[in-house]
């Protein structure tokens, strides 16, 4: 994985950069000592590391704007992070370039219980905002599974997901409006703090929403915030074959119901999860869906019925259905505890996220299959099923020589494969550093021309966490009035990966 | 986590070499952030578990003399063991910074004022005529505090403004057979050693006292074994193995001398949570010297809180169910360190209380061990932020399981601050428990 070249030019100017950063956050916020750099080098993916040029930790949001007016200033690169959960490299640091890290930011600002909006910066953790509306029968939706940690900010920049997003939606139909803070300096204030107060305005948050922290930093969210379900009961449901169970996925759907979490794990995770949970799993299963159905009682109880019932139709050989909320916290605890079970069985474990289409479902864990007899490696499957966001956990062995590269390679396989069955290479993750050279499978040339055209609207100097999602580095001023002349490639100079 | 530790530094220590299997277990998922006091308070990776995996990382690939900043960053580290239970990749942290901060203390030489702080309270702590000699030089040095700064202001600051309490008779070795009932002897249900511990000798006499009436009333012999006292924890806390040691296998032999005797021992039983977990760690902390490895691993397997035991045990029903609101507060050692979450609530609601959470009842209220004195900015910041959580919950009484957030909360608490064993004792028949008389309690 090859990042731009990290200019020598800047990094030489470090000790006077920090100094200038340290007159707009404090002393105590601007990190230039080698050991507490360290830490900072990487953020859920371990696989990749860089030492960032300096962290800086702003204490409002209008210290972030004098932060990106005096890195703009200067040319020096900023990398976004919240707490450092990015399973797509989306945080990774640049040698040359300023982490700028919100988890200072992070307070309620204000909570509107009659609109159900909830204002917010953006380094709160994603719990919390539910945390702070409990009290009111509220939450916010949006469950990744990092959710204790991860940052709404963060949620935003990687349009998180979650068990719920197939009844709820994704982050993105979740905000209401936003505070971002261009390169420049400038402030954008988009949306509003009630359902609709986009309507009529461009829709820059969608277009801010998934960016990966590349067009702007976020400095507050207001978020909307939604009735915490009277009731919530889950059925698991065991089937003897991989292609009952997926296709059973699709058929709840086909009948109308759209659970609130549709969850798959294979036989592997269930052995695994067994020693954790002390629990046994019948011996016929080979795969397992957990469905979950939420609202009022009545509703909950007749959607248990139909699901039911179309999982027998479907070849179930065991349903079990949650009667209490004890029973539901325990059966989930199986897929809660899917991806620390399989940690057990091996060294280390590499973990994508590609979506195809739910009838696509068995075809593409088939050649899952094969992949892993091609590689060697051995893998493992939990996944929102509903939604057919794919998980595949490919075991590996870091400390042998060749082995992340060899995973490395059995996951973009597998993503290859997603993009092939007319799905799309991220479901959650985002794209990052982790699958950008894949980007030209899903994309033409043309595709990718126009997203980066949208970058260099947003940032014409290339400075926002450049390196991540395209496979190229933007070269925004031939896209305006230049063009290539002769084929005579312009700015040939800057690099290409 | 992938280190690169030198293959003679691992084969040269088996706690590197374990040290780089814990961080190899860890994936850097962030999730212990989410726990931690220190980046509760601090907001930086540095001051998070995963950053100082991170940092140890660090320390053990380079080798040699860790830095300033690195010791810093360890320093800070309350021990609370709260991203240890929540870890969903099972990283054994508390034996990482356990045996990290012992690779410091090898190699790093802090500065003088440090050490010598250090050195005063790891000799101070575990000796309770020293330690109430310099409760008494601390009182005269009170009134000069603003003259102080730092942890010097803080150890004058924790000195306690009421008269100390007498020695107690209870806390000298002995044997208690079971209360008697109607006068007849009862025959031992359990026979169990009770460990009376350094500090809690000396502040508070009172908890000692109502675990032995609790316990007897419930058919139980207790013995204090001579020979034991303190557990070693102040002392492994600031990494300073040589003075932890001699007071572990002093508790070994005490303990098991009575163990092995002709009565033989049930169990230990332990009323303060932050020596119960440093007990029932003895066995993975001699777990490489072969005269005591086993010793200690029995010693650990013993060991019990006095809540784990009674409900074992089975409690009495209350003679004066009260029915007050007792607001539950679990100390770091008692809910992280040895995972006793739902025990104590248990027998309180049993004994007739009506038993309330604190709300962010996972964060650490600052004391943990000596640290409320070697690091007082972010220890009062945590003790603030428990004490707005104590009192958010309009409860009557407050109880804890652990001497040491109890010295840190009860003076602010604005409630009367007591042990839960005396209110258990007090519910199935002992004395109303000192702290509580004379206390005009919150109405209803």
């Amino acid at each position: 994985m090859q990042m731009p070249e990290p200019s020598q030019a800047i990094i030489s100017q470090r000790d006077a950069l920090a100094q200038g950063l340290r007159q707009i956050v404090g002393k105590d916020w601007v990190i230039s000592d080698d050991a507490q750099r360290r830490p900072y080098q990487c953020d859920g993916i371990t696989a990749y590391m860089a030492m960032p040029l300096l962290v800086v930790l702003p204490g409002s949001a209008a210290e972030v704007q004098a932060v990106l007016r005096f890195c703009n200033d200067r040319g020096v690169k900023i990398v976004p992070r919240g707490s450092g959960t990015s399973l797509s490299g989306g945080a990774l640091p640049l040698e040359d370039g300023v982490l700028l890290v919100t988890s200072r930011l992070c307070n309620v600002l204000a909570v509107d219980e009659r609109n159900r909006v909830a204002r917010v910066q953006p380094g709160v953790p994603n719990i919390k905002i539910s945390e702070a509306v409990s009290h009111l029968g509220l939450c916010y939706m949006p469950d990744p599974s990092s959710q204790l940690i991860s940052t709404i900010g963060g949620n935003v920049a990687e349009n998180a997901g979650g068990v719920h997003c197939l009844k709820y939606g994704v982050t993105a139909n979740h905000i209401l409006g936003m505070q971002a803070v261009l390169m420049t300096g400038e402030m954008l204030e988009l949306g509003g703090a009630y359902l609709g107060a986009a309507e009529g305005e461009l829709d820059l948050m969608g277009v801010l929403t998934g960016s990966e922290g590349l067009l702007a930093v976020v400095t507050e969210i207001a978020v909307r915030l939604e009735p915490v379900p009277e009731v919530a009961r889950v059925i698991s449901m065991s089937f003897a074959s991989v292609e009952e169970a997926c296709a059973c996925v699709g058929a709840i759907i086909g009948v109308g119901v759209i659970p609130a979490g549709l969850e798959f794990m294979d036989r592997k995770v269930l052995d695994a999860v067994s020693v954790l949970i002390k629990e046994k799993f019948d011996d016929r299963t080979a795969a397992l869906l957990l469905c979950e159905l939420d609202g009022t009682a009545v509703e909950v109880d007749a959607l248990v019925g139909v699901v039911s019932d179309v999982a027998r139709g479907q070849g179930a050989i065991e349903l079990k259905v949650s009667t209490t909320e004890e029973e539901r916290q325990r059966i989930w605890s199986s897929r809660k505890l899917a991806f620390s079970a399989i940690g057990k069985l091996c060294p280390d474990y590499y973990c994508t996220d590609g979506t195809i289409p739910r009838n696509k479902l068995p075809e593409v864990l088939n050649k899952m299959a094969d992949m892993s007899k091609k590689y060697g490696l051995d893998y493992a499957n939990c996944f929102h099923a509903g939604d057919g966001n794919l998980h595949p956990i490919i075991m590996y062995d870091a400390s042998k020589p060749g082995d992340l590269e060899k995973a490395e390679e059995f996951g973009a396989d597998v993503l290859i494969a997603c993009v092939d069955a007319g799905g799309v290479l991220s479901g959650e993750h985002g794209i990052g550093v982790e699958k950008r050279d894949l980007m030209t499978h899903q994309f033409t040339e043309i595709d990718l021309q126009q997203q980066q055209m949208v970058k260099c609207a947003f940032d014409p100097k290339d400075l926002l966490n450049p390196g991540k999602m395209f496979p190229t580095l933007c070269r925004c001023a031939e896209f305006g009035r230049m063009h290539v002349h002769n084929g005579n490639l312009r700015f040939a100079d800057i690099p290409r990966f | 986590m992938l280190s690169h530790i030198p293959q003679a530094a691992l084969d040269a220590d088996p706690n590197v070499q374990l040290a780089k299997d814990i961080i190899g277990n860890c994936v850097h998922c962030g999730v212990c952030l989410s726990r931690c006091p220190t980046y509760a308070v601090k907001h930086e990776e540095n001051d998070s578990p995963r950053g100082r995996i991170f940092l140890m990382k660090d320390m053990y690939e380079k080798g040699g003399v860790p830095d300033a900043r690195t010791v810093e960053h360890l320093d800070r580290c309350l021990t609370c063991l709260a991203c240890e239970a929540i870890c969903p990749s099972g990283v054994e942290y508390s034996k990482l910074i356990a045996h990290g901060r012992e690779y410091v203390e090898e190699h790093y030489r802090r500065p003088l004022f440090q050490r010598a702080v250090r050195e005063l309270l790891v000799r101070l702590i575990p000796n309770a005529r020293l330690f109430r000699l310099a409760i008494f030089g601390g009182r005269m040095g009170r009134p000069f505090r603003g003259l102080f700064s730092g942890t010097l202001r803080a150890m004058l600051d924790m000195v306690p403004t009421t008269p100390l309490p007498a020695p107690s008779p209870v806390d000298r070795p002995q044997t208690f057979l079971p209360t008697p009932v109607d006068g007849q002897a009862v025959k031992p249900r359990k026979r169990v050693a009770l460990l009376n511990g350094c500090v809690q000798t000396v502040l508070d006499t009172a908890i000692n006292e109502a675990t032995i009436r609790l316990l007897r009333r419930h058919g139980v012999e207790v013995v204090v074994a001579a020979g034991s006292g303190c557990c070693g924890a102040p002392a492994e806390h600031m990494g300073d193995e040589a003075q932890a040691l001699p007071l572990v296998k002093a508790n070994i032999d005490a303990w098991l001398r009575e163990a092995d005797g002709p009565d033989g021992l049930d169990a230990i039983v332990i009323n303060t949570s932050g020596c119960g977990t440093s007990i029932k760690a003895y066995g993975h902390a001699l777990r490489l010297d072969p005269a005591w490895a086993d010793k200690a691993a029995r010693v650990s397997a013993m060991a019990r809180d006095i809540t784990e035991f009674m409900v074992e045990l089975g409690l009495q029903e209350p003679t004066i169910p009260t029915g007050l609101r007792v607001v539950y507060h679990s100390a770091c050692s008692m809910q992280h360190g040895q995972r006793i979450v739902n025990q104590p609530k248990d027998l309180l609601r049993e004994a007739g209380f009506t038993v309330l959470d604190v709300p962010e009842g996972y964060l650490c209220c600052g004391s943990a061990g000596t640290y409320n004195l070697l690091q007082p900015d972010i220890a009062n910041e945590l003790k603030e932020r428990k004490l707005r959580n104590i009192r958010s919950v309009h409860a009557q009484i407050a109880a804890s399981g652990n001497i040491g957030c109890m010295t840190q909360l009860a003076g602010e608490a604005g409630l009367p601050f007591v042990h839960t064993v005396e209110l258990l004792d007090w519910a199935t028949g002992g004395p109303e428990p000192a702290g509580i008389k004379g206390h005009r309690l919150a109405a209803e």
